[in-house]
């Protein structure tokens, strides 16, 4: 039945009507994905490990010089390696309080920072700036954390909204440029990254942020009402930061979803034709949503310039957040939850992979091996499904961009 | 020595694609075979390609057994295939595209281009196709383009020809020069299979018609007694009224009135070259033309989704030249746009979505920013219910319904609410049947209420069935204006050619 390509399902309805379950939501486009969006990503994982534990038996010398002469007592060795480097980088994730405390406060930019390319991808952007919109929000709090003197009930909100507003103008600044001029965004976001890096390293030794008397990159310490409040005590990184990765979450959940806008962004996303006709402005979503992308990007900044003992700030505070979040927003499908659930995982295996490397003696960059790995797999959806024998709905592509043009 | 399918069954999950279908062709004969959108013709003839194997039947040529589900075997054997959409590379020649695949070579692996050639003018000499074997394929019209394949086909040696839908992508001249081309393969003692659901077509060039439906085989026509009506109601199972039922307009008011209007394309040529005309409430305007003589520009100009040069649009008089895409929404003028996939439809969105896709913004469906996808899912499957659009539910992507379901979304979209003024563009392109006539009827019911409606399409055929008054559209300009009760195709076709027509 493949005339011209589409066909009615054959007509089936129950005789006391069509059923209702969950039709609500699916309608918006949120059922169906949720639990798709939980289970590639686990399914990526587990494979990840595995490649991951032959990266690792393969990669230990020790056992392969006695390969020759003991070879059973060789492959035991190499086994037992990796026995022990994941029970380590388990452990380091959730063996402890201080295991999940690292976890969350790992996580916490990286579900914030997925989260601003995640909104992009499903109104057809693709948002590469999260890097650069990390830095300018995060400096903006750090001037409202560093000059501004206020009780920490208000300094803390004051100084996340101005990281959102300086994120959201730089993100939005990509957006006006494409509405206006169709320049494509992964260029000019690529660009503006070097503009805010090396804005950043320029301005944290100007006298406005610098601390006295120092001659690298580097801020004084910000005031102690701007700093994030941790949630057990200062021994654990951990704070507040989390509830706000959380609640952008569910914020954006509804925005994507619930909200009138929500639906223009997905509709431009999917057809910018249909959208002009159904008289959606798309010139202006382009902007809003890179807006909105770029303000979720700034508070992933504000967690690291507000959150992030000893409170001083250096010119690499974005770290790898900006390019982590990309995998990040593949990995979750868009979805917000989805991407909770990616964000979470990637800072369990960066925050067990510290632990991995001192007590097992297994380099940290397989946690960048296997991150990758996690992404080729989502990218190849085809081979997990053939491993898993997924149903095919289940493994879909996520859609990402319509692609180059204008 | 004939082609013969045996009792072919093919079964998809959930759907029986092809059941116990049987079929033959003897040479020199050409055989239509007629069926809905979805009722198992590509299927078939896929099977018969080789590009997917059966679950039950066989296939003969000339009494021997054919290998299945090995494209291979089928050419070798003598069958040949021209898709509804073509397999031609763009940046080749005409000569280097025919050889693609089996290219005579020199010394060294060079192509023997003028071998390539010689193959070319041959076959195109012998049935008049009139190709150029030197041009490139993309800048040849899709009729031409069209002959290339044919052409492809020959140079296999192929005895047995299918063509799927061959002339959904034609000019009504490109069709009667393909029809031309059909018979000189039929001469020649080619077996042709002609896969449409054009029933005047169907009866203009077979020898014999099958018609399927739901997969099966329901019978044959002869084309010398049978009638469109006879064909249609074995297509869709019941009686269709092709005629559309229309009483005499009675025109009121001018809702519509375009002055002077002038229009650029994408490329900044004056496509629509001052436009004047009017339409009344309670009157149907058809505007016929050959595709690409602005028609699309203007009504992409009326319903404010591109800028116009020059010129003004009125509506109710109001001036509404350069308004928005919504501003004119909200005035009550409904949109039925030329491409459905395109601009009609967000694919990806359920059936819901797209029922509120022009009116999210306001009451019932939003409350401020927020959606109640409460209201659309309930107002949706009512919507759903009352315009017949063949769905198991409202939360399915609308690119799972057929294309006269998907047109059916729109024209309930648009029609479910206080219409002045209808603009309706190629509204039952690629849509089956049953779906036209109840299309059709929706239109003329929006006439009677009182609205102003606007046609627009490059079937002639619809556009007489349906206008009141006919305008025709050639190089920009309005090249003739008849009375909807007394025109003859045959001088409406003149003025789409650009020579006649009067202005009364």
């Amino acid at each position: 039945m493949t005339d011209q390509g589409t066909q009615s399902p054959p007509d089936e309805r129950p005789p006391n009507g069509r059923s209702f379950d969950g039709v609500m939501d699916r309608i918006a486009g949120i059922g169906e994905p949720i639990r798709r969006a939980l289970l590639l990503p686990t399914l990526a994982l587990v494979l990840a490990l595995v490649v991951g534990a032959f990266i690792i038996m393969v990669t230990d010398v020790d056992a392969w010089r006695r390969m020759g002469d003991e070879p059973l007592a060789a492959l035991g060795d190499m086994l037992d390696g990796v026995w022990v480097a994941y029970r380590e980088l388990f452990i380091g994730a959730f063996g402890s309080v201080r295991a999940l405390s690292e976890t969350l406060f790992t996580s916490t930019p990286l579900i914030l920072a997925g989260l601003a390319v995640a909104v992009g991808f499903r109104a057809g952007l693709f948002n590469i700036g999260a890097r650069g919109q990390i830095f300018v929000g995060g400096l903006f709090a750090l001037w409202v954390g560093l000059h501004v003197d206020l009780p920490a009930i208000l300094h803390i909100p004051v100084a996340v909204i101005a990281a959102m507003i300086g994120g959201g103008i730089w993100g939005g600044l990509a957006g006006l440029l494409k509405a206006r001029t169709g320049a494509h965004e992964v260029i000019t976001t690529i660009m503006l990254n070097f503009v805010a890096a090396f804005f950043t390293l320029w301005v944290l030794k100007t006298s406005v942020f610098q601390e006295e008397g120092s001659t690298i990159p580097k801020s004084a310490p910000i005031l102690e009402s701007a700093r994030l409040p941790t949630i057990f005590g200062s021994q654990y990184r951990i704070n507040i930061g989390i509830f706000i990765a959380i609640a952008a979450v569910f914020f954006v959940y509804w925005i994507l979803f619930r909200s009138t806008i929500g639906f223009e962004f997905r509709a431009a996303g999917f057809s910018p034709s249909a959208s002009l006709y159904a008289g959606m402005n798309v010139a202006f979503l382009y902007t809003a949503v890179m807006f909105l992308s770029g303000a979720l990007s700034g508070l992933a900044g504000a967690t690291q310039t507000l959150g992030l003992p000893p409170y001083t700030v250096t010119d690499n505070f974005a770290g790898n957040i900006g390019f982590d979040a990309i995998a990040l927003a593949l990995l979750g499908r868009s979805h917000p939850f989805g991407v909770l659930w990616s964000g979470l995982l990637f800072g369990a295996l960066i925050a067990g992979g510290r632990v991995m490397q001192a007590a097992a003696g297994v380099t940290v960059d397989l946690v960048i091996v296997m991150q990758s790995l996690i992404v080729i797999f989502i990218a190849a959806p085809e081979l997990v499904r053939a491993i898993f024998k997924v149903k095919a709905a289940e493994a879909e592509p996520t859609q990402v961009t319509t692609g180059w043009g204008a | 020595m004939t082609l013969e399918l045996r009792g072919i069954t093919k079964r998809f999950p959930g759907v029986v694609a092809n059941d116990d279908v049987s079929l033959s062709v003897a040479p020199g004969e050409i055989i239509a075979l007629l069926g809905e959108n979805g009722a198992g013709k590509t299927t078939l003839m896929n099977i018969l390609f080789g590009l997917y194997s059966p679950d039950e039947g066989e296939v003969l040529i000339d009494g021997k057994q054919l290998e299945l589900s090995n494209p291979s075997a089928s050419i070798a054997a003598g069958v040949g295939m021209v898709h509804q959409h073509f397999m031609l590379v763009p940046v080749f020649t005409v000569a280097e595209n025919v050889v693609l695949g089996l290219e005579p070579t020199e010394a060294l692996g060079w192509i023997d281009k003028d071998a390539a050639d010689a193959m070319v003018r041959e076959i195109s000499d012998r049935y008049n196709l009139a190709v150029d074997p030197d041009s490139m394929v993309e800048d040849i019209p899709v009729g031409v383009q069209q002959r290339v394949e044919i052409i492809k086909v020959l140079v296999r040696n192929a005895r047995y020809i299918i063509f799927d839908e061959p002339t959904a992508v034609l000019t009504p001249q490109e069709v009667e020069e393909f029809f031309a081309i059909v018979r000189g393969l039929k001469e020649d003692g080619k077996g042709v299979i002609f896969i449409s659901h054009k029933l005047n077509e169907a009866l203009e060039i077979a020898d014999r018609i099958v018609v399927l439906r739901d997969g099966k085989s329901v019978g044959e026509a002869n084309p010398k007694t049978a009638t469109e009506n006879q064909l249609a109601e074995m297509m869709v199972g019941r009686p269709v009224e092709l005629e559309v039922q229309k009483g005499l307009a009675e025109p009121g008011k001018v809702v519509l009135s375009v002055e002077n209007l002038v229009v650029l394309d994408d490329r900044d040529h004056r496509t629509v070259d001052g436009v004047t005309f009017q339409v009344r409430a309670n009157e149907v305007v058809g505007i016929a033309g050959v595709q690409g003589n602005g028609q699309t520009e203007l009504v992409e100009s009326l319903t404010g989704m591109r800028p116009s040069l020059a010129g003004h649009v009125f509506v109710d008089g109001v001036d509404v030249t350069e308004w928005s895409p919504r501003a004119i929404h909200k005035l009550g003028i409904a949109h039925i746009p030329e491409d459905r996939q395109e601009s009609g439809l967000v694919l990806q969105f359920t059936v819901a979505e797209n029922m509120v896709l022009d009116s999210y913004y306001d009451r019932p469906y939003s409350r401020g920013i927020q959606m109640d996808w409460d209201v659309a899912a309930h107002s949706s499957e009512r919507l759903v219910d009352e315009y017949d659009v063949k769905t198991s539910r409202v939360d399915v992507p609308v690119s799972d319904l057929s294309g006269g379901n998907q047109q059916k979304v729109i024209v309930a979209r648009e029609f479910d609410r206080d219409v002045k003024l209808v603009v309706a563009s190629q509204p039952t392109r690629g849509v089956d049947v049953g779906s036209i006539e109840y299309i059709h009827k929706r239109i003329i019911e929006q006439r009677d209420e009182g609205a102003a409606v606007l046609i627009v399409s490059s079937e002639l055929d619809e556009v007489m069935a349906l206008s009141d008054r006919i305008l025709v559209m050639f190089k920009g300009r309005i090249a003739g204006e008849f009375e909807g009760a007394t025109a003859t195709t045959t001088e409406v076709g003149l003025a789409m050619l650009g020579s006649g027509g009067s202005h009364d």
